[in-house]
């Protein structure tokens, strides 16, 4: 793998793999993650689940497992608030517990608490609900037919979402166009699978409710949480310890902290819920399933005159943070390729199927795949070179996308020839012997959400930090989420470039709603921009009290002075020098702690129309991807060789962990391409909700990666930064499809593009070409 | 094995099982999990639970030389066994050099996986001192990793195993 030079010159401690901050704890198992965590007198829940996709709820009789032995608490809706919850206020629509009805198999109708597992699954058996089945709604594609039943009374026609945007002049563009073209493409329900499962524990003390939770956002959480127990904000704690991936799974809460609240305030004891394997599946807020249907017209160069996107999206059972999903899924899919008129009509709908929500380039990755079939086949019908017409339409710097995101820094151009250099595609495409292909795509992100999740003017991210007395070490409190990532270890690189500090002496707490500020936590790629733009400025006020204090010492002027890597000097004579941890301890003795904050707003974004928010970004990363595989024309077994991806992410703090974002970003890209689907009976229970049938790459499975830079600075960003974790997952299945095709002549136009399918389409083809001899 | 029986007839055995070179009589049931016994009787939860069905190899430990998944081993298949955890790698506080490769190479992101990766590494390396490539990928097929692709934990074995690495 190469590696660009990245803007690393003038920086001490920034743009350098310094190693993670938690990383000697997790390579001894040092580390506790929330299911490690016990506490005295802990009891542990459970929650019951349905059985039915959708059914009635007759009546509970919670008597026999109150009896048990061991059991000391059992609730069901009756215990619990009825306010409705969601993280999309505009959709509330799910209970604690299920009051009438439930809505898919998993829907939460009870819990209990008991002390030990064991005794919490005897209770959970001899807890009786009495249903009555209600037909139910499995195929989105007929889920709006009338006649059907309703997942929600108030939603007609099992619409959750609409969505029908316009921009330009579409009318004109399919007019003036020398090609049209409309493909349809469908994308599978995959599931994030974090190799931790999600728990929680929760415990009261004095009126206060303390949650640790393997969460992406104890903000949220927290705001949740109060909201649904009408506590002050105050009141409510929560924390996570280390968390074992995410990727979009834990960015909402759970019925584990929602029920673990209640079983822990009834019993006056702290209790761990948790989820197994099976049970994540259940709760699920995986990748929704998608229907695309795109149509683009084209000049004769095939540059693109006008897209419009027609999409349906299985939303599940409710809402989770699928509305997010359903305007990302169009909203994004301008940003990669200039084109001025756009259309965007979705429908998210309602079934009895778990709800899908967040994950890793949200709404983005399929319809991204769709895209880049659609514009490999174009350049098919016009006879240019994938590569080509991609670089003819990428879109350039400082430019605006017809839905009125602004772009600043933008180097696609670049990745993609960088990319077609790296693999040698000219070398390649159309000259490697049959059974082999190469394909391209692109792909891009939003560097943070350009508005939060519920309505608030609080800022996006905030930061502290205290230098500790005698001078030698620094702590950042952030409420920045680390989950894997390697925030943690990123920001504290940010604080000690910031304050003229060294890495090596820098501490850190982080994701607690009591000690650290305020933060929305990790998502939608934020936190490198977002909460590094308010380390930066915490760091900056500790820099600047600091030089006060070293003027004063050294009795020179403070803008003579500079500090780097934990060394004052002097700008004019070089003999001058003072150690930061000597003026910083000299600052606690004269003025008290010293101590620097920051925090961040991103600036106004966006357009006027609706929905105009959501995709709306401070900055967006780009990159190109490019694969070359082999395919087994007898079996239809697909092997990816070689994959190149190069990225233009802004200036790189850590090269290190942004490498190894890629990696995982090409690996669950490979693992949604071929072999990841959520697969359902026809009474809507998951078939594979296990680890070996839902099938996730091994070490055998993955290809060669390549993995470049393109120098780029991002003016929104802290000394340019910008995301790469999401927008490394869009180009992969495009790029793999569009790969098969080259290798072997045919598209498979629905995912995971599994060696089945590549089997049937060779054989339909070889069909077919008999036919015609 | 000395077993008893509980008020409800439930027979319980006392086993005895070397844990990181310590010795450590417990009580289990006949259904009781070595990942269990790990976890909430010796409270060494370096040891993961990602499945309890055996497939995503977070409970690693070895067993007698072997890398098993722990949570699917029963306490009593573990009586009279010698059993390293990720606890008992480092010694005397000092890093294994895989420890020291993972954390060279970025092969840690949540960490999850991170214990039972670098055992079932290091059963690869005590049996294989120089293993291939596809050896090494082999060796840790069992174990899921959802951050990192994998890419560099191959690396830090390699270099664990004193072969050449390439930069990316
Ligand atoms: S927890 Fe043992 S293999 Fe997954
Ligand atoms: S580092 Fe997260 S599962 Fe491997």
């Amino acid at each position: 793998m190469s590696e660009n030079t990245i803007h690393n010159n003038d920086y001490a401690v920034i743009g350098k793999s310094v190693p993670r901050i938690d990383g000697r704890e997790k390579v001894t198992g040092a580390a506790k993650y929330t299911g490690d965590l016990k506490f005295p007198n802990m009891l542990y829940g459970k929650i019951l689940t349905s059985p039915h996709a959708h059914a009635r709820i007759l009546s509970i009789d919670t008597s026999e497992a109150e009896k048990l032995a061991g059991v000391k608490a059992v609730i069901t809706h009756k215990d619990v608030p009825s306010l409705k919850y969601g993280i999309s206020p505009a959709r509330w629509d799910e209970n604690i517990f299920c009051i009438d009805k439930v809505r898919f198999v998993g829907d939460k109708v009870a819990a209990v608490a008991c002390i030990d597992e064991e005794t919490c699954y005897k209770a959970l058996k001899l807890i009786k609900v009495e249903y009555e089945v209600l037909p139910a709604v499995l195929d989105p594609l007929t889920a709006m037919d009338e006649g059907q039943p309703l997942v929600h009374e108030e939603y007609e026609r099992n619409i959750n979402t609409e969505i029908h945007q316009e921009f330009g002049d579409m009318e004109n563009a399919f007019k003036n166009a020398h090609h049209i073209r409309k493909d349809r493409f469908v994308g599978q329900r995959t599931y994030q699978s974090p190799i931790e499962p999600h728990s929680a524990i929760s415990m009261w003390q004095d009126g206060k409710l303390t949650i640790y939770s393997s969460t992406q956002s104890p903000h949220y959480f927290q705001y949740y949480i109060a909201r649904e127990f009408g506590m002050k904000m105050g009141d409510v704690r929560i924390l996570k310890t280390y968390v074992g991936g995410g990727f979009g799974g834990k960015l909402e809460p759970t019925g584990l902290e929602f029920a673990g609240a209640v079983l822990a305030k009834n019993t006056g004891r702290p209790v761990k819920m948790f989820y197994d394997r099976a049970e994540m599946f259940a709760h699920n807020r995986g990748r929704h399933a998608q229907y695309m249907e795109i149509t683009s017209a084209v000049d004769k160069d095939g540059k693109i005159l006008g897209c419009h996107t027609n999409f349906i999206m299985d939303g599940g059972a409710y809402t989770s943070l699928g509305i997010a999903s359903a305007y990302y899924a169009g909203a994004l899919l301008p940003l990669t390729y200039e084109f001025d008129n756009y259309k965007f009509d979705m429908f998210r709908v309602y079934t009895n199927l778990p709800a899908c929500g967040a994950q890793r380039g949200h709404g983005a990755p399929q319809p991204k795949y769709a895209f880049e079939c659609h514009l490999d086949e174009i350049a098919r019908d016009l006879n240019i070179d994938p590569l080509e017409i991609r670089i003819r339409n990428a879109r350039r710097p400082n430019t605006v996308t017809p839905n009125d995101f602004g772009i600043n820094s933008c180097e696609i151009k670049s990745c993609l020839e960088r990319a077609g250099a790296m693999s040698g595609w000219a070398e390649k495409k159309g000259k490697l012997p049959k059974g082999r292909g190469i394909g391209v795509a692109t792909g891009s992100f939003v560097s943070g959400a350009g508005y939060p999740i519920y309505r608030t003017n609080l800022p996006h991210a905030s930061a502290m930090i205290k230098v500790h007395e005698d001078g030698t070490a620094a702590t950042l409190y952030t409420g920045a989420v680390d989950i894997g990532q390697g925030s943690d270890t990123v920001l504290s690189q940010m604080a000690a470039e910031a304050m003229g500090f060294v890495y090596e002496q820098m501490k850190i707490v982080a994701a607690d709603t009591e000690t650290t500020p305020h933060d929305f936590g990790a998502y939608a790629s934020r936190q490198t921009l977002m909460s590094g733009a308010a380390v930066k400025q915490a760091g900056e006020e500790v820099k600047r009290q600091l030089l006060d204090m070293a003027a004063s010492m050294l009795q020179r002027p403070v803008y003579d002075l500079d500090v780097k890597a934990g060394e004052i000097f002097s700008i004019s004579d070089s003999s001058v020098s003072l150690s930061f941890s000597d003026a910083a301890r000299e600052f606690f003795v004269r003025r008290g702690p010293l101590v620097g904050k920051g925090s961040y707003t991103p600036p106004k974004l966006g357009g006027k129309f609706k929905g105009a928010a959501v995709g709306t970004s401070p900055a967006y990363s780009f990159c190109a991807q490019v694969s070359e595989v082999q395919i087994d024309e007898e079996t239809g077994v697909i092997d990816v060789l070689d994959v190149w991806d190069v990225h233009d992410c802004g200036m790189v703090i850590n090269p290190g962990l942004l490498h190894g974002q890629v990696h995982g970003a090409l690996f669950m890209g490979l693992g949604e391409s071929i072999w990841e689907q959520v697969l359902f009976d026809d009474k809507g229970k998951i078939v594979n909700a296990n680890l070996a049938e839902y099938r996730l790459p091994t070490a055998l499975d993955m290809p060669k990666v390549h993995s470049g830079l393109i120098d780029s600075y991002e003016p929104a960003g802290p000394w340019g930064v910008k995301e790469v974790g999401e927008g490394s997952t869009n180009p992969t299945m495009g790029c793999f499809a569009n790969a098969i095709y080259d290798a072997m002549g045919v598209r498979i136009n629905s995912l995971p593009l599994t060696y089945e399918k590549v089997w049937r389409a060779l054989k339909e083809k070889r069909e077919k070409e008999q036919a015609q001899k | 094995m000395q077993a008893i029986v509980d008020k409800e007839g439930i027979k319980r055995y006392l086993i005895s099982l070397t844990v990181n070179g310590d010795t450590y009589t417990v009580v289990v049931k006949a259904n009781t999990m070595l990942v269990n016994v790990l976890r909430e009787e010796l409270n060494l939860t370096g040891t993961k639970k990602g499945c309890e069905t055996g497939d995503c190899g977070s409970c690693t430990v070895i067993m007698d030389g072997k890398p098993v998944n722990s949570c699917i081993i029963l306490a009593l298949e573990a009586d009279g066994k010698e059993i390293t955890t990720i606890e008992g790698v480092a010694q005397n506080g000092v890093l294994d050099k895989l420890q020291e490769s993972f954390l060279n190479q970025t092969a840690v992101q949540c960490g999850y996986c991170t214990p039972g990766m670098i055992l079932s590494a290091k059963a690869l390396l005590t049996r294989n001192p120089n293993p291939t490539e596809h050896e090494i990928r082999e060796a840790i097929a069992g174990n899921l990793c959802r951050c990192t692709g994998y890419v560099n934990i191959v690396k830090a074995i390699k270099e664990a195993a004193g072969q050449p690495v390439d930069e990316h």
